[in-house]
Formats: structure tokens, C-alpha cells, sequence
């Protein structure tokens, strides 16, 4: 695996650092594991774009050295899509939040999971809107306190990896900032499929979502994400009652289906064969 | 030329488009634009371009700006309320300066107003649509033999200028047919493309036009169109006063700079007349037959039909304004280029005004009775 000067020194605009994000917050090492299994992948640099929205989460690119294109608050998987069809060769990895994806850009989500685009969706879920200062999210838990909800949200929240699934996401994974490691994996398994790849990335605000809910201590919070975490295949044989305020980690789907641009390509060259005939 | 074929305007600015260079198109489903989307689905893959009809408008506007990053000639296509989705994505390409082509083929508004019908109540939005100071270029057919060549400069206008450009097309035009032979071909034009190492590659340093290169993604230079105020690496400067106000201020300058490349109008019978109407698109189709009639009858009328509507061509009717009697604004709307010409003439000839907007085109001779009251 890369140290992190050789990261730093492969893949990083290190004349732009240090990074906007707060002390504690996963941003950073989400970012490193997506550079890492970039890496181990041995894609090219020339060859992987990245896409961003808006958020904490819509910066990751900016301190990165790929071709990156920070796009408009939920847009981000309707630029991939853009780009992929267009340049099929391209690695396209669409970074989002919880409210860039399963909020505003909730539209653009399900259909390009149902069209099985060969993307990645990467969702670094820290379950409140940092970068406006802590409002709730889609993905805010019942209950839970923010600065649109100060007595706690009264609705429910988004899963967002069910959502995925039932959208027709060919990947469908979930890993945590804690379990570092796995998420490389999840991420380098992301990035290999062929498909609509799903990935979502519990994550923490200590600055927002800690403070709004008394868990205000970066460490805190991660140890919640070892002590909650569950894999999907011990969530299995448990009851919904047992998996209340879990997080289940693991691959929940990888399959093969046809995928929107080769069929698309696939059309292509048939008229040129009836042309040529 | 090709064959003289009878076309209806949505398919002369679908050809015009594809002759120019568009290869990919993304798009929503809306009346009267459909054709525009059903035409591309059918003629893209078999020029090897990319079609896809997306989720929504914002959606479609989102790929079109994917696309031209990739190194696409991009284009979309809808009508008012589409257009008024569109707006976000828009903001973001006239900022990243990503070129690429916004039909509206536009009907009766507000909202979904009158979606069969025609209207040129869009004028405004073409240029003021997106939030923020911004420049904008605007052109609009009369027919189906414009439809083409309007689409073939869009398209050139845009990569010229890196900026979207909107073809402001309407019911009318778009769903007439008329006999036309398309070229065989067009000049195109091609967005400034870096050609220095990519050590050197710097993605918002303007060339001496005020137009930076773009590189193609995946091309090798690796850079970073951002929404937000960027400096010339294309990183985000939000706090930084000097660089965002360079930054706006170049947007603006390098299509206002050079508006008179842009500027394109017809002037029939302009030489001696003494009331000029001032009408573009469907409109003034009404309006050339009024001011022939007039003629007929002795009033010396003309017509000045600006084909580019933004940047307004303000010397064109300067010029009018200085010898003329009086210049009559018709228009499919309550007035909105009435306010630019009497802008431009500046009280050096009174500025009258005909207005529709029933769904309807103004017959000639309603017309031609203003310019009798005029003359």
C-alpha cells in the first residue's frame, strides 16, 4: 500500500493543502482510501475523472490530481453520466454527501442506478448538512438532533444503500470512516465493476452532528461506527428489532447486468454494420 | 447543396446542429421541442454520436456539460419551463466556461402557459435566466432555412466563445415546414485547445481574447472546472475580492468585447425608410409582409430583423434611430426588447410598441395599421 508521502506525492495538489475540513472529520481519509484503491487498481491518473457536488464532501477532487469537475448541488451523477457516455474510456467516480444524493440529487441517484451506468457513487454519510452549519439530512436518524430539528427530527430517514438496491444498483456496499481498510476494498471493488456502483461511507461531523447530539469527541464517534457496525452476513440472522441503530457494513449486491454504454455502443455498432452492408 | 427538401424547423435545426459538429444530446421530453429530441435519438447513433434522454431537465442539462468536458460539441433542447430548470446548470457553464448549445423553442408562459402555441415571451430569460452578472448570446430563426444556419452558428458561437449560447427558436418556426437544400457542408469552428506541456497548462489563464483553453478530459492536463469563483488553476477562491472580480468581469468582457462578431441582422428596405419595425423570429415574418404592403402604398417603411438577439446590436439601432421617424418594436411579448431600443435610440425618434400574447403571430395588418398611425 502507499505511505502517505507517496500518496501525497502521486496524487496530491499538495500546494493546495491544507484541506477546508474540520478537525475530526472523515473527509480526508475517505479520500486517501479512494486514492489508494485507485492505486492498487493501477488506473491511470489520465484515466480516472472525478466528479463532485456540493459540501464538505464536493472538496475531495479539489485537492486531488485527476481531471476533476466539481459540478452544481445534487448534479453530480447527471455530469458523470454526461462524461462516461461520451468518453466510455474514462474511470468516472462521483463523490456526494447524504443530502447531495438523497436529498436535491435524489432523482438523478435512482436513474442512474436503474439505467446501470458504469459509475461509482461514492456517499460520504455524515447524516447532517455540514457545510451550511448542521441542518438534517435525509439520512438524519429518527430523533436525532440538528439545527433544523432541535428537538430531535420527526421524520424518517433514507436508507441509502436499500434505496440503491431497490433502484437497480448492480454494487450496493456500505463501509465506515473506522473500518478503513474494508472501504479501500469496497472502493477498489467499486471501481472494478462494471455497472452502477454504490457506495456508501458512514461517516462524522464532530462539529455539527456530534455537538447537536451530546457525541461531540471525533474518537467518540468513531468508536460508535466499531461498536455499531455489523457485516451483512451476521445482519442476516438478525431481527429488525436487534438491528436498530446498527450500522450493517459489507456487500449487499455485486451482479451483472447489462450496462447502459456498452449497450448503448452495442447500437453504434450495429448501424455502422448496416451502413457498411 | 443537397437536394431541396420540404423540412419542418425542429428537423433544419436538428441537420444544422449535426452539421456543425454536435455529437451528443441529452434531453427531456416537452412540447414544442420533442422533435428536436426524437430526431437526435434516431440520428445520433448512426453518426456515432450519444443520445440520452434523461431523468429531467436538470439532469439533461447536467450531461450536455459532462459531455463537453469529455470534448463533446453538446447540445439540449426544450421550452419554457424546461428552460427555466435548466437555469442552474446553465450558471455553471457560463462560470466553468463549458461551450455548449440551449434550444428553446419557445410557447406562452408563465409557467406551462401555452404549450402548443407560439410566444417570444423568453427573450428575456435568454439572457437574465441564470442568477449572477453574466454575458449571454442569443440567436433566433425565421424560417426553416435559419433554423439550420442559426443552430450551425450556435454551435460555432459557443466553442468560439466558451459559453452556452441559446437558440430561441418558437412554436411557429418550429413546427412549419418549408422547402430548403441544406449544404453539403458548414464551417465549424472548434473550441481553443491547449497545446503547451502540461506542466505549463494553466485552464483559466485567458488567451489575449479573453478565452482560456480547454482540454478534453482524459486528454492528459488534468483540471478543475469548479461552480464556484475560481482562480486561473480553476481552484476556489470564495473570499478572494480580486480574483472574483477579474473573474466576472472577464466572463462578461469576452463576449461583450466582441459583440460585433456576433451581431447578425437582416434589414429589408432600410435605405430610405422612415418607420423602421424592429421584429425578429416568427414575428417578423408578419412584419416583412407589413412593411412590403406599406411600400405598396407609398409609406416608406423597413424592417431591421435581428438574427442574434444578445448582446443586443445596439449600433445597428444607433443607426436606425439617428434618421428615422419612428421605429415600432413588434414582439410576442409586453415589451421586453421595446426597453432595449428605446435603451439604444436614447430619445433620438420616438419608440412605438406592438404587442400579442394570445398564442397567436400578429397578422400583417395589424401591423401594417401601426405603421400607418406612424408614418
Amino acid at each position: 500500500m502507499l505511505s502517505t508521502a507517496q500518496m501525497l506525492e502521486k496524487y496530491y495538489l499538495v500546494d493546495k493543502l491544507p484541506n477546508i475540513w474540520c478537525a475530526g472529520c472523515g473527509d480526508g481519509a475517505i479520500a486517501a482510501a479512494l486514492v489508494r484503491a485507485v492505486d492498487e487498481l493501477g488506473i491511470d491518473k489520465n484515466s480516472l475523472t472525478q466528479v463532485n457536488g456540493i459540501g464538505c464532501s464536493g472538496r475531495v477532487g479539489a485537492y486531488q490530481d485527476f481531471d476533476v469537475i466539481k459540478g452544481t448541488h445534487g448534479r453530480a451523477l447527471a455530469f458523470a453520466t454526461g462524461i462516461k457516455l461520451f468518453k466510455p474510456e474514462l474511470t468516472v467516480v462521483a463523490i456526494m454527501g447524504d443530502g447531495d444524493c438523497g436529498a436535491i440529487g435524489g432523482n438523478h441517484f435512482i436513474h442512474a442506478a436503474r439505467r446501470n451506468i458504469d459509475l461509482t457513487a461514492l456517499v460520504i454519510n455524515n447524516r447532517i448538512y455540514g457545510m451550511t452549519g448542521g441542518q438534517s439530512s435525509p439520512t438524519t436518524p429518527f430523533g436525532d438532533r440538528a439545527s433544523t430539528a432541535l428537538t430531535g427530527s420527526v421524520e424518517r430517514p433514507f436508507d441509502l444503500c436499500q434505496l440503491a438496491i431497490g433502484a437497480g444498483a448492480t454494487y450496493v456496499a456500505r463501509g465506515t470512516v473506522y473500518h478503513i481498510k474494508q472501504l479501500q476494498r469496497l472502493l477498489k471493488n467499486a471501481i472494478a465493476h462494471k455497472g452502477f456502483s454504490f457506495v456508501e461511507v458512514v461517516s462524522q461531523c464532530p462539529i455539527y452532528y456530534g455537538r447537536y447530539n451530546d457525541e461531540a469527541s471525533p474518537a467518540a464517534m468513531l468508536r460508535w461506527q466499531k461498536e455499531s457496525a455489523v457485516s451483512v452476513t451476521a445482519a442476516q440472522g438478525l431481527s429488525p428489532e436487534e438491528l436498530q441503530g446498527k450500522i450493517v457494513i459489507g456487500e449487499f449486491v455485486a451482479k451483472d447486468e447489462p450496462e447502459f454504454v456498452s449497450e448503448y455502443q452495442a447500437l453504434i455498432d450495429r448501424y455502422g454494420q448496416e451502413a457498411a452492408e | 447543396m443537397t437536394t431541396p427538401r420540404l423540412l419542418q424547423g425542429n428537423e433544419a435545426l436538428v441537420e444544422g446542429a449535426l452539421a456543425a459538429g454536435v455529437r451528443f444530446f441529452a434531453g427531456y421530453p416537452i412540447t414544442p421541442a420533442t422533435e428536436i429530441l426524437e430526431l437526435m435519438a434516431r440520428k445520433l447513433p448512426r453518426l456515432g454520436g450519444k443520445f440520452i434522454q434523461m431523468e429531467d431537465e436538470l439532469g439533461s442539462m447536467g450531461a450536455v456539460i459532462g459531455a463537453s468536458v469529455a470534448g463533446a460539441k453538446a447540445m439540449t433542447a426544450s421550452s419554457g419551463p424546461g428552460i427555466s430548470l435548466k437555469q442552474e446548470n446553465i450558471g455553471f457553464a457560463i462560470i466553468a466556461e463549458i461551450p455548449c448549445v440551449v434550444v428553446n423553442v419557445m410557447r406562452g408562459g408563465p409557467s406551462t402557459g401555452m404549450p402548443t402555441l407560439p410566444s417570444q415571451m423568453d427573450v428575456m430569460q435568454a439572457k437574465w435566466g441564470a442568477h449572477g452578472d453574466h454575458p449571454a448570446i442569443a440567436l433566433a430563426p425565421w424560417s426553416v432555412e435559419e433554423c439550420f444556419t442559426t443552430a450551425v452558428r450556435a454551435v460555432n458561437l459557443a466553442e468560439r466563445f466558451r459559453t452556452p449560447v441559446t437558440l430561441l427558436s418558437d412554436a411557429e418556426i418550429a413546427h412549419m415546414r418549408e422547402v430548403y437544400a441544406p449544404p453539403e457542408s458548414v464551417e465549424t469552428i472548434d473550441r481553443p485547445r491547449p497545446n503547451c506541456p502540461r506542466e505549463e497548462y494553466v485552464p483559466y489563464r485567458p488567451d489575449e481574447r479573453g478565452i482560456p483553453a480547454m482540454a478534453d478530459f482524459g486528454s492528459g492536463y488534468r483540471w478543475h472546472p469548479d461552480s464556484n469563483c475560481h482562480d486561473e488553476y480553476g481552484f476556489p477562491a470564495t473570499n478572494n475580492h480580486a480574483v472574483g472580480d477579474k473573474l466576472v468581469r472577464r466572463l462578461v468582457g469576452k463576449v461583450n468585447d466582441y459583440a460585433e462578431e456576433i451581431h447578425w441582422l437582416s434589414e429589408e428596405r432600410l435605405e430610405d425608410a422612415e418607420i423602421v419595425v424592429f421584429a425578429f423570429g416568427s414575428v417578423a415574418r408578419s412584419a416583412s409582409e407589413a412593411v412590403d404592403v406599406a411600400r405598396s402604398q407609398g409609406i416608406k417603411a423597413g424592417l431591421l430583423r435581428p438574427i442574434s438577439i444578445w448582446p443586443f446590436p445596439d449600433p445597428a439601432v444607433a443607426k436606425v434611430a439617428a434618421r428615422a421617424k419612428a421605429i415600432l418594436v413588434a414582439e410576442g411579448n409586453l415589451g421586453q426588447l421595446l426597453g432595449e431600443v428605446q435603451r439604444v435610440a436614447a430619445g433620438r425618434c420616438p419608440v412605438a410598441h406592438f404587442s400579442r400574447v394570445d398564442g397567436l403571430i400578429p397578422r400583417p395588418e395589424q401591423i401594417l395599421a401601426r405603421i400607418k398611425e406612424l408614418a
